[in-house]
C-alpha cells in the first residue's frame, strides 16, 4: 500500500496480479524470440566473412565488402529490374478484388451471391506447388488446355510457360486468377458495414445504383484500400519466393531471377553465407524506407497511416 | 405544398428512369458474373475429368465437357507410390500437431494482449508487429535453426514459425471487441484466476474465432513447401508439397524409367498421375474450408480493424 503513489509499484502488483497472463504469453515471446529476433542479430554476418568454424560472432569483419560485391554484379540490375517489374505489375491489379467486392455488394443475398462467394475463395486453398502444377499442365502448349484451345482455332498457342518476355504476365494474373476472389473478402466486410439507412436516404434522393456506389461504397473502402496499398508498397521488393522459384526455367530465366529466387541460390544452394545476407538485408532496408516513406506520404494526404 | 409537387413529381420520375437503368446494370452484372465463375471453376473442372480420361484425349484436346475414355489408371498408379503415402502421412502428422501448437501459442499470446491491465500491453504488441517488417532473412535463420539443432527433425515443421502476427492480432481484436470486460470483473470476485478463467470461459466463447484461425494455420502447414525445402533432407520427413513439386514441376518421375516402349508406358502413366495427385492432394483442405467459410467474413473484417 505504501508504494500505491507510484507508478512502478503499481505496475508491479498489476504484473504479480496478472501473472497468469504474463504465462499465457511466454511461450510465443520466447519461440520470437528465438526464431525472429535472434537471426535479426545473425544479420551482422552481412558485413563479415562469415566462417562456420568460426562463428557469427569471431569471424572476421568484411566491411561493405559484399554490398558492393553485389551493386557490381551483372545480377544487381537484373534482379532488380525483374523484382520491380513483377510487383509493379501485380500492383496494378490492385483495383480488381475492389470491382469484384462492389459487385458481390450489389447481388441480393440470395443461393446464386453465396455459391458465387464460395467458388471465388476456392483457388486460395491451392497450394503453391499445385498451382504451379497446373499452370504447367493447362497453358502447356502441345497438349495442355491453352494449347488445345488455339488448336480449336487452328491457331499456334504460344509457349507461356517458357517464354521470358510473358513471365510476369503468367506470374501476375494467375494470382488473380487464384487470390482475387480471396483478396475481396476484407473489402465486402468493409461494405457490409456501411449503415443501410445511407442506401435509403440516397434512393429517396433520387440515386441510382450506380451513384451509390460511386458516392457512398468507394468512399467507404477508400481507408482499407490504402492501408492495404500501403502494405503492398512495403513490400515491393519482398515478392515470394516460392512461386517464382517454382515457375523458373531456363527459358525464363532472364526474367525470372528476383531477389529472393537470388539470395536462396547464392545462400543455400552455393553457400555464400555473408553474400547472401548482404542482398537479403539490402532488400530488407530499401523496403522499410519505401514502408515509411508511403506511410508518411499518405498521412499527409489522407489521414490514413499503419502508424 | 404547391411549389414542392413539381420537384416531388420530377424526382419520381428520375428515380423510375435510373430504375431501369439499375435493371441493365444488373442483368450485365450477373452476366459478368457467370463469366467469372466459368472462368474460375472450368480449370479446375478440366483437371477432374482429365484424371478420368485417356491421357492420349486429353493430349489431343478430346476432352472438353466429360471424360473421354474413362480409366483409373492413374489413380491406380498414384496406389503404387509410396513416397506420396510417406509424404501424406507426414503433412497430415505436421498440420494436425502444427495447427494444434500454432493455435495454444496464439491464441493465448492473443488474449493476454487483449487485456487493457495487462502491464507493458503496448510494448509486447510491439515486440510481435515489429516481426512482420523486419526479420533476419534467410541465411540468418537458417543459421538459428542449425545451432538450435532442428535442421531436418520433426520439431521443424512445426514449432519455429509457429507464431503469426497476423493471427494474434485479429484474435486480439475479437477478444477486445467480444468478451465483455464485466465478465472478467465478476469472475475475479468469484476468486477466479486468470488461466481459470481463459480456459473456462473466455475460450467456450471464442470457438468462432479459433475455428477461422485453425483453419489459416492448418492451410498453411498443409500447403508449406518452402521450410521443407530448405530445413529437410531425410527424404521420410518430406511432407506432401515437397514429393507433389517432384511429381508435377521437375518431373523426376520419368528419370530412370529406361527407354523403349516401358518409358512409353512410364511416360503415360506418369502424366496421367499428374491429374490425380493434383486431385488427391487438394481436395482434403478442399473439404473442410466450406463448414468454416461462414466465419470468414467476420475474421477477415475483425484484421481489418486497426486499433
Amino acid at each position: 500500500m505504501r508504494s500505491a503513489g507510484t507508478i512502478p509499484g503499481r505496475t508491479l502488483g498489476q504484473m504479480k496480479r496478472n501473472w497468469g497472463l504474463y504465462l499465457l504469453l511466454f511461450p510465443a515471446v520466447v519461440l520470437t524470440l528465438l526464431f525472429a529476433y535472434k537471426p535479426m542479430y545473425g544479420v551482422i554476418i552481412a558485413f563479415k566473412d562469415y566462417s562456420p568454424a568460426l562463428g557469427i560472432a569471431d569471424s572476421p569483419w568484411a566491411g561493405f565488402k559484399y554490398f558492393e560485391k553485389f551493386f557490381n554484379s551483372y545480377q544487381f540490375s537484373n534482379t532488380i529490374k525483374n523484382t520491380l517489374i513483377i510487383s509493379l505489375y501485380s500492383m496494378l491489379t490492385f483495383p480488381i478484388p475492389i470491382i469484384l467486392a462492389l459487385m458481390v455488394n450489389q447481388m441480393r443475398p440470395n443461393r446464386f451471391r453465396r455459391f458465387f462467394q464460395t467458388v471465388s475463395y476456392m483457388p486460395h486453398f491451392i497450394s503453391t506447388v499445385v498451382m504451379v502444377g497446373l499452370m504447367m499442365i493447362l497453358l502447356s502448349p502441345s497438349t495442355g488446355l491453352v494449347g488445345n484451345l488455339y488448336s480449336l482455332f487452328g491457331k499456334e498457342a504460344p509457349d507461356l510457360i517458357g517464354s521470358a518476355s510473358l513471365f510476369s504476365s503468367v506470374y501476375v494474373w494467375s494470382d488473380v486468377w487464384q487470390h482475387v476472389g480471396w483478396d475481396s473478402i476484407i473489402f465486402i466486410a468493409a461494405l457490409s458495414a456501411v449503415d443501410p439507412s445511407l442506401y435509403e436516404a440516397a434512393t429517396v434522393d433520387g440515386a441510382s445504383r450506380w451513384h451509390k456506389i460511386r458516392y457512398i461504397d468507394i468512399p467507404m473502402l477508400m481507408p482499407t484500400a490504402v492501408t492495404l496499398l500501403i502494405l503492398r508498397v512495403g513490400g515491393l521488393l519482398g515478392i515470394g519466393f516460392e512461386k517464382v522459384y517454382l515457375m523458373q526455367n531456363d527459358l525464363n530465366a532472364t526474367s525470372s531471377e528476383i531477389l529472393s529466387t537470388y539470395v536462396y541460390k547464392i545462400g543455400l544452394l552455393s553457400s555464400q553465407y555473408s553474400f547472401s545476407s548482404a542482398i537479403n538485408l539490402f532488400n530488407t532496408v530499401i523496403s522499410f524506407i519505401l514502408l515509411i516513406i508511403v506511410n508518411q506520404i499518405s498521412k499527409k494526404m489522407s489521414e490514413n497511416s499503419l502508424w | 405544398m404547391g411549389t414542392l409537387a413539381p420537384a416531388v413529381k420530377e424526382n419520381a420520375k428520375k428515380i423510375k428512369n435510373d430504375r431501369s437503368s439499375d435493371t441493365v446494370m444488373e442483368y450485365v452484372m450477373y452476366a459478368i458474373a457467370v463469366l467469372f465463375l466459368v472462368i474460375l471453376m472450368y480449370p479446375l473442372y478440366f483437371i477432374i475429368i482429365a484424371s478420368f480420361s485417356d491421357p492420349s484425349a486429353v493430349a489431343g484436346g478430346q476432352v472438353w465437357l466429360f471424360p473421354k475414355g474413362f480409366t483409373l489408371d492413374g489413380y491406380k498408379e498414384l496406389l503404387k507410390h509410396q513416397n506420396i503415402w510417406i509424404g501424406y502421412r507426414n503433412t497430415i502428422l505436421y498440420t494436425v500437431v502444427g495447427t494444434i501448437i500454432g493455435l495454444v501459442v496464439n491464441i493465448s499470446a492473443a488474449y493476454a494482449l487483449s487485456r487493457k491491465d495487462l502491464a507493458g500491453r503496448k510494448l509486447l504488441s510491439l515486440f510481435f508487429i515489429f516481426t512482420m517488417f523486419f526479420n533476419g532473412g534467410l541465411i540468418p535463420t537458417f543459421l538459428t535453426i542449425r545451432d538450435l539443432h532442428l535442421y531436418d527433425t520433426f520439431l521443424v515443421m512445426v514449432l519455429p514459425f509457429s507464431v503469426g502476427v497476423f493471427n494474434i492480432i485479429v484474435a486480439r481484436t475479437f477478444f477486445q471487441t467480444s468478451i465483455p470486460g464485466d465478465l472478467w470483473e465478476a469472475a475475479q470476485i468469484d476468486g477466479c484466476g486468470n488461466l481459470r478463467y481463459f480456459v473456462q470461459v473466455v475460450l467456450p466463447l471464442s470457438k468462432a474465432i479459433i475455428a477461422v484461425i485453425g483453419l489459416w494455420i492448418a492451410v498453411g502447414h498443409w500447403n508449406s513447401y518452402f521450410n521443407a525445402l530448405i530445413y529437410l533432407k531425410n527424404p521420410d520427413l518430406h511432407p506432401l508439397q515437397l514429393i507433389l513439386r517432384n511429381i508435377l514441376i521437375t518431373n523426376q518421375m520419368q528419370s530412370g524409367m529406361g527407354t523403349g516402349e516401358a518409358a512409353q508406358i512410364a511416360l503415360r502413366l506418369a502424366n496421367m498421375m499428374r491429374y490425380s495427385v493434383i486431385i488427391v492432394a487438394t481436395i482434403p483442405i478442399m473439404c473442410v474450408y466450406p463448414f468454416v467459410q461462414k466465419y470468414f467474413n467476420q475474421g477477415v473484417m475483425i484484421g481489418a480493424v486497426k486499433e
